[in-house]
């Protein structure tokens, strides 16, 4: 089985986004990038179904392709999802950040060439917050969809995919080839060691640009303004429960 | 201009996330209709039929739609695109999962999460875990948007709509095949006046349940959890509050041992009142508290049930 992991080159989580002063966005001079969270959770996971860890058999997968949409440096995002156990990636550069639909439309024709039994992402973003690449890919390769998974079986051709809901859990059975997004309980991804980013550096990374796939990316939408949201500030504190629960009751929240 | 919205059934019910998601629909336009989905929903939809000022609503019945399967909901709102403008739904988890499929059937840019509606075709939403806002304008002609629930006033009652049965599609590539959904008493988290949320700070399962429901039961409140306590297993995944969790905008919300990392001010941070407890005078969770209590909450919170007596 062949999987495809789409991973995205965002803001290190542990940043603190800081919007710039002519509100046209966030600030990202010399700001610690990374790959998504989420992403790297996919990572870890086509991983495991190659190396049949966990409740995998092994050679679940045979192959692992890492593709990211984005600026030249997200070579180095590649780079880490290989060092982390994937076969080879692509980079398909572009200068300015797509929207969901755009990227969504090169991942079909990516899906188009590689043709993966799996395609297994994040569920979200943390710099955009959109939540949807992976279901609209599913949408337009017409492949069933299972979000937000907390864990995933491969066997007998399908997918069978316990989503993280609100309220509780829900388990689906997606034929393959499916898309799977992933959430946060899935797994922990590992650190790569040593050896492993010194075996990722002979990796093949195949550099295409936008234009290669003939794929409508005309952006949609226009910001009009970044702001930053109200601030609260820090109240005041309290040291007993009798002064704590006086001034809930003046707040007139009990 | 007229506008659907997918409306978040509970039960013989529907949520106010429903009626939140009306109030939103109702700034694009005065026609709103809203989809009532899944298999013997006839009761929801009378009661989504109250909703004030919904002009019409219709219902969709399949055992597909029941699960809210992503396929069988794009596969029934695509079938009634054509008379809609645009479509609502609150940004739940369902909403999440099926909108953004919808868009790309329609050929559109899906619009996540929405705060405000500034006009027709712009609108406001958080990025960067709330620590921005965007404000965009879309230039397609129809338009998929998921609302967040808690930055809209919900509908008033006392509509009389009709209600009009549709055609609900059947599961696509993608079959249900269990649910195990968290039972409880209490207030929803979205929902609720207070939320009471415990962090890493409480250890076990065991040791969260012993000092959170207590608590949340005097108080009437929601329990929600830091992704912290969710990953250990301390609390089941649907209690998380924060950017990739749940997002609450309560009257009164108390942290309980939770530092404050941005993923989870993300999900609390538009709440009335901010409470936290934590011994760590540092904690960043104080920063954003209105009344802080430097404190170990097994001593804090003990005192706190005796003072609300
Ligand atoms: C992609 C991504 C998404 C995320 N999404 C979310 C999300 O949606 N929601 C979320 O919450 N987090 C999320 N996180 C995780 C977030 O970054 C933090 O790791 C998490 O919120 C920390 O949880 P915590 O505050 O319970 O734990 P900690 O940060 O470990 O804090 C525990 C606190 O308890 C205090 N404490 C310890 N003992 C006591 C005591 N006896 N009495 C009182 N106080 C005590 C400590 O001083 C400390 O401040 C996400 C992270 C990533 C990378
Ligand atoms: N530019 C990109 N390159 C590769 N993958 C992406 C890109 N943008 C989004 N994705 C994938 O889509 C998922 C969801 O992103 P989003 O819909 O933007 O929140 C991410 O976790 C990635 O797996």
């Amino acid at each position: 089985m062949k999987v495809l992991v789409p991973v995205k080159r965002v803001i290190d989580y542990n940043v603190k986004a800081r919007v710039k002063a002519d509100q046209t966005g966030v600030d990202l001079a010399n700001v610690k990038m990374s790959m998504n969270p989420f992403d790297e959770i996919a990572v870890e996971e086509a991983v495991r179904l190659k190396e049949g860890k966990e409740h995998h058999a092994a050679g679940t997968a045979d192959e692992i392709v890492v593709v990211s949409i984005g600026v030249q440096q997200a070579q180095e995002t590649i780079r880490t999802a290989l060092a982390m156990g994937a076969d080879r990636g692509l980079l398909i550069q572009s200068d300015t950040d797509l929207e969901p639909l755009a990227v969504a439309k090169l991942l079909k024709a990516v899906v188009d060439e590689e043709k993966p039994d799996l395609i297994l992402m994040g569920k979200q973003s943390i710099d955009g917050d959109n939540n949807a690449v992976g279901q609209m890919l599913a949408a337009l390769l017409d492949w069933p969809q299972a979000t937000f998974a907390g864990k995933l079986v491969i066997e007998g051709g399908k997918a069978t995919v316990t989503r993280e809901v609100d309220g509780g859990l829900q388990t689906l059975a997606a034929t393959l080839p499916a898309v799977v997004t992933v959430d946060l309980r899935l797994n922990t991804p590992r650190y790569a060691s040593l050896p492993n980013i010194m075996k990722a550096k002979k990796k093949e990374i195949a550099m295409k640009a936008v234009a290669d796939y003939g794929v409508d990316t005309a952006p949609r939408l226009t910001v009009q303004k970044v702001t930053e949201p109200p601030k609260r500030s820090a109240g005041v504190k309290v040291t007993d429960a009798a002064d704590l629960v006086a001034k809930l009751k003046t707040a007139g929240v009990l | 201009m007229a506008v659907l919205v997918i409306a978040d059934r509970d039960g013989d019910t529907v949520r106010d996330t429903t009626h939140k998601t009306v109030t939103a629909a109702l700034k694009l336009s005065g026609d709103v209709d809203v989809l009532v989905i899944g298999q013997g929903s006839r009761a929801a939809a009378d009661a989504a039929a109250k909703i004030a000022r919904v002009r019409k609503v219709l219902l969709a019945e399949s055992d597909a739609l029941s699960h809210q399967l992503a396929e069988a909901v794009e596969a029934t709102v695509l079938a009634l695109a054509d008379g809609y403008d645009a479509v609502l739904a609150p940004a739940t988890t369902d909403g999440k999962n099926y909108m953004p499929r919808i868009a790309a059937k329609l050929d559109v840019a899906p619009i996540s999460d929405i705060v405000e509606v500034v006009s027709n075709d712009t609108f406001t939403r958080p990025i960067y875990a709330g620590n921005a806002l965007e404000t965009i304008q879309t230039a397609d002609a129809k338009k998929v948007i998921t609302v967040r629930p808690t930055a809209f006033d919900a509908a008033g009652e006392g509509g009389s709509a009709s209600v009009e049965a549709v055609a609900g599609a059947d599961a696509g590539k993608a079959a249900f095949v269990s649910e195990e959904m968290v039972k409880s008493d209490r207030p929803e988290l979205g929902a609720a006046k207070i939320v009471v949320s415990g962090g890493r700070a409480l250890g076990s399962a065991e040791e969260f349940h012993a000092v959170m429901d207590p608590l949340a039961d005097k108080l009437g409140a929601a329990v929600g959890a830091s992704r912290a306590a969710v990953d250990a297993g301390y609390a089941p995944n649907d209690y998380q509050v924060g950017q990739t969790g749940k997002v609450v905008a309560p009257g009164l919300y108390i942290a309980i041992g939770i530092s404050g990392a941005i993923q989870h001010l993300a999900g609390m941070k538009d709440s009335k009142i901010i409470v936290a407890i934590n011994k760590d005078p540092d904690a960043p969770i104080f920063q954003v508290a209105d009344f802080g209590w430097v404190a170990d909450y097994k001593t804090a919170v003990p005192e706190l049930m005796t003072a609300l007596g």
